[in-house]
């Protein structure tokens, strides 16, 4: 099988915000980078489904320079090359641009099977991978939990050159899950937790320096569909009583008033 | 006019929808003020009823055996008919699983824009700006559609109160609409929903709760939040990544793709306060939240908060509930 995972470069977890003095977006030279969680999760799956169905792991960016980053650390971890869509107008990708530019750099290469994050820790769009799915016209299904490749009407694991099909258990919301069928090629967001990530190993780093990262430039006439104006901090919907001094100060006064005023203890 | 997508499984609506169209009447005011709803399903007598009753506007009808079990190929099929037939200025969802799974692929097949989680609408017509989260919440964006055409809308559930809708006394009619699908074009073949276990804990149920996050960095870090809970008579749930690592069993995880809860007191430790986590105990009427980070968008939600290390905070709370 051949198989796609899209990966997104985001800044770290504990990155602060700080905003351009016009407030139009972050102030990009403070932040340092990771590989977007759930797409960690994407390519974890794609590289079980690599050791129990052989084929190939390809893992795709869009974005400028700085992504070999993450698509390097998806070689150490045991992707088998990379596609990197390079243009420095991507680190502000809409949904549209970003899909359309993975599209753009997927479409020669006839993926059987393509994974993605359900949604990214930046912007959180969540549409990349559905969008994407709509554009290469392949089906597709969402927040995904568990994958089985499977030959049609047959319980059996498949062998090379027949059609496939996979069942997949999706996740809906408040603990209800639901299985569906579908033909390859396919596309699959999925959902974090659907196993447990593997890290790159020293000899996964040293393999992954002699790996490909092809370069593929931006596809022409991509639109975006929205634009941000202006970004924040959010406005507290309640007013927060901070309370502070030492941790057993804090501690004295958090009770008095759970007890005492609110009534909550 | 504003069409909302009402969203319903076996005839039972999904409250979300109730918000979304709260949403759309606050934004249909800088229009013509015109909301429509549309419901689709192989059966949906009750739930276009229950829509009709609140007079918000004309609810149309699509109903087809095709559309027992959702998908979204069947979905984008006849709401891109519709959508082409009625030519709505902003077409509006609740943000749920469900709308994830299909409304980007609708909006790509019509090529209008789609803002996903919008929490808040301001403006009129090309000044229209439409706020969302961003960076998990911790930052809010104003974002426009680009372009004079129709949108498309998700609301972030909770964002707006089911209770502000504004009713009619007089009922609205409920109109079947016509459309073709070619079952052709659905290509997954979905089976019926299902619940992994029975819930052993039903924390919907708790009057009082002590939650738990990254912040406790291992599985080491769990005695000292679950001995706070003991203290204080509470039961002890997680954010997600606390059962995605199999520290805590999923059925305490509380959030979008866990449980909602809206106990007396709800305690977060360690939990920065992703969206996900946020919409599933934001109705809490007592939020404490313990963190080390004092920009976590927990605190936003937040009535007492505290900045520390949890490591040190925690003992020294159940250190004080044991002296009285």
């Amino acid at each position: 099988m051949k198989i796609a995972v899209c990966v997104k470069q985001v800044p770290t977890r504990e990155w602060q915000p700080r905003l351009r003095e016009d407030k139009s977006w972050i102030r990009d030279q403070d932040v340092s980078y990771e590989m977007n969680e759930p797409d960690a999760y994407a390519l974890e799956e794609a590289l079980r489904l690599r050791e129990k169905h052989g084929g190939e792991v390809v893992v795709c960016s869009a974005g400028p320079v700085r992504v070999q980053q993450v698509l390097r650390e998806a070689l150490a971890r045991g992707a088998d090359r990379a596609l990197h869509v390079e243009d420095d107008s991507l680190r502000l990708a809409d949904p549209s641009v970003g899909a359309g530019a993975l599209a753009g750099a997927m479409a020669g290469e006839q993926f059987d099977l393509v994974l993605t994050g359900l949604q990214s820790d930046d912007q959180g769009f969540g549409q990349t991978g559905v969008v994407l799915a709509e554009l290469l016209g392949v089906p597709h299904s969402t927040i995904i939990m568990e994958i089985n490749v499977q030959v049609p009407g047959s319980d059996m694991a498949p062998t090379d050159g027949q059609s496939l099909q996979v069942r997949v258990k999706r996740e809906l919301e408040g603990g209800w899950f639901q299985w569906l069928t579908m033909p390859l090629p396919v596309l699959l967001t999925i959902q974090s937790g659907i196993n447990q990530l593997r890290y790159a190993t020293l000899k996964g780093i040293m393999a992954a320096k002699k790996k490909e990262i092809r370069k593929v430039s931006l596809a022409a006439g991509l639109r975006p569909s929205q634009q941000v104006v202006s970004l924040a901090l959010p406005t507290r919907s309640k007013q927060t009583q901070m309370i502070e001094g030492s941790p057993s100060d804090a501690a004295r006064e958090l009770v008095r008033r759970l007890r005492d005023e609110v009534r909550a203890l | 006019m504003i069409l909302v997508v009402a969203e319903q499984r076996d005839d039972t609506l999904n409250r979300a929808t109730w918000e979304a169209i709260v949403a759309a009447q606050q934004l249909a005011v800088n229009g013509d003020g015109v909301v429509t709803l549309v419901v689709i399903g192989a059966l949906v007598d009750r739930v276009s009823k229950e829509l009709a009753a609140a007079g918000v506007g004309d609810v149309l009808v699509v109903s087809d055996p095709v559309f027992k079990l959702y998908t979204p190929d069947a979905y984008v099929a006849v709401l891109s008919q519709v959508i082409a037939s009625i030519s709505p200025e902003v077409v509006a969802f609740a943000h749920t699983y469900q709308t994830r799974d299909f409304a980007p692929a609708l909006a790509t097949r019509l090529q209008v824009p789609l803002i996903t989680d919008v929490t808040a609408t301001a403006g009129v017509g090309e000044g229209t700006v439409l706020t969302r989260p961003m960076f998990q919440g911790k930052l809010a964006a104003e974002v426009r559609p680009i372009g004079l055409g129709p949108y498309m809308v998700t609301f972030q559930i909770g964002a707006y109160r089911a209770d502000q809708l504004r009713k009619s006394a007089v009922p609205s009619a409920v109109t079947p609409v016509p459309f073709t699908v070619d079952h052709s074009v659905v290509r997954q073949e979905p089976e019926a929903p299902f619940q992994e276990s029975k819930q052993a804990v039903d924390l919907s149920q708790a009057t009082k709760i002590v939650a738990v996050g990254r912040g406790i960095k291992s599985q080491d870090g769990l005695p000292v939040v679950k001995a706070l809970a003991d203290a204080m008579d509470a039961e002890l749930a997680a954010s997600r990544p606390i059962c995605d690592n199999g520290w805590l069993p999923m059925e305490r995880q509380i959030g979008s793709s866990g449980q909602t809860v809206a106990p007396k007191l709800y305690v977060a430790v360690g939990i920065s306060g992703a969206i996900q986590h946020l919409v599933g105990m934001k109705g809490a009427r007592t939020i404490v939240a313990i963190n080390k980070d004092a920009d976590a968008p927990i605190f936003e939600v937040a009535d007492f908060g505290v900045v520390g290390d949890l490591f040190e905070l925690v003992p020294a709370i159940i250190a004080e509930l044991k002296k009285a």
